[in-house]
């Protein structure tokens, strides 16, 4: 049951982008279209979830038994960068399809701050690691989600007759806040 | 290009939130209120000035393939500087930027900064860089906050004028969005007139 209110919650009611605001860069960035769109929500499904894993040890077993809480942004950030350019090489090696299918999304995932949100969230959360694992999961599958949904509306945007001040960025913020009032139709679900 | 030209081109012609989009998440997240921007965004000064002084201090001494990565400590160690400041000494509006201020490591604009003008340029002139486009930026989340609390709860820096209730709409996700998109609109209408 706390898992499905986790997985709820995460998905629905606290979307990750449209209602606490992280990953908006490629949220508005790599949604023009709805296949990079699935091809970027499947990079952070990926990233987040391992990031989330071993910010979560790094938290538990090395920095609060040596009480250097005070460097977890430092330190996750770096895991994040790092942990990125090793599932880059990776992914080159064993897959090189999958690699192909993700591979530009993965150097822009560094920046994006859904992953190290979600890490520090996890840690203030106080989740146990089999929490943190569902809710990195189901924070991935939300900002993918958002991700999809905003491209379709994008695509149809485009064939569209949009004043000429609107166009491009404010008519899209604009569309995403329609999004996120559609979103708030959850708000009590959980 | 002279001082005064670096200084004030984060202002109007390169503001990082309505002309470059730089930075969003900050931006729409803690812009619900006037204070709660205005917090923001000189935070987020502090951290481009010191790390902009820095990396122009020691950009000859840094190799060129590690240049990012060392650029992100340096900047993740001034944002811890501004976390425990904030906490100790304004524990309310450290409260209500919650995740925000550590995650000010990831804003594009800070890292934009560091490798596109200060490891190229002189520290006087990163300085100011830093400074203009910190102060640019705080503007930016000022002015969003300002709109927001005004529709959305009736005040302005937390005194109340107008009495009853508002749209609350304005203070929700959705406002946010919708605030900002018809502001770069309006932007981008005063520009072509």
């Amino acid at each position: 049951m706390e898992y499905i209110i986790i997985i709820i919650g995460a998905i629905f009611v606290n979307n990750i982008v449209l209602n606490q605001f992280l990953g908006i860069c490629p949220f508005l960035g790599v949604s023009k279209k709805i296949n990079t769109a699935v091809g970027m929500g499947g990079a952070v499904l990926f990233v987040m979830t391992l990031a989330t894993i071993v910010t979560w040890l790094i938290q538990n077993y090395v920095l609060t038994p040596l009480g250097l809480q005070f460097l977890q942004t430092i330190f996750f950030i770096l895991v994040i960068a790092s942990l990125v350019q090793m599932v880059e090489i990776i992914l080159k090696k064993v897959s090189p399809s999958l690699f192909q299918a993700l591979g530009i999304f993965l150097p822009l995932i560094t920046t994006n701050c859904a992953v190290l949100g979600v890490a520090i969230l996890t840690i203030q959360k106080e989740f146990s690691l089999m929490e943190g694992v569902v809710y990195a999961i189901s924070n991935a599958l939300g900002f993918a989600l958002a991700l999809v949904l905003f491209s379709g509306l994008r695509e149809h945007l485009d064939l569209m007759e949009v004043p000429k001040g609107m166009r491009g960025v404010p008519i899209a913020l604009v569309t995403a806040g329609i999004l996120a009032l559609a979103f708030m139709g959850f708000s009590n679900l959980v | 290009m002279n001082q005064l030209q670096n200084f004030t081109k984060g202002f109007i012609k390169d503001n990082p939130v309505f002309v470059l989009l730089l930075g969003m998440c900050p931006t729409l997240a803690v812009t619900s209120t006037a204070i709660n921007g205005l917090g923001m965004g000189l935070a987020t000064t502090f951290v481009l000035v010191m790390s902009n002084i820095v990396v122009s201090l020691i950009k000859n001494l840094i190799p060129d393939k590690v240049r990012i990565p060392s650029f992100i400590v340096i900047i993740a160690s001034f944002v811890t500087i501004v976390e425990l400041t904030m906490q100790a000494y304004v524990p309310d509006l450290f409260d209500s930027l919650g995740i925000f201020i550590p995650l000010i490591v990831v804003n594009c604009i800070v890292l934009g900064r560091a490798e596109a003008f200060a490891s190229k340029n002189n520290v006087v002139s990163s300085m100011i860089d830093g400074l203009g486009m910190g102060l640019g930026f705080a503007f930016a989340l000022t002015l969003l906050g300002t709109v927001r609390e005004l529709f959305g709860s009736g005040s302005i820096f937390g005194m109340k004028f107008i009495p009853g209730d508002a749209i609350l709409v304005f203070v929700l996700s959705p406002g946010a969005f919708i605030t900002l998109g018809y502001l770069i609109a309006l932007l981008n209408r005063l520009k072509k007139a």
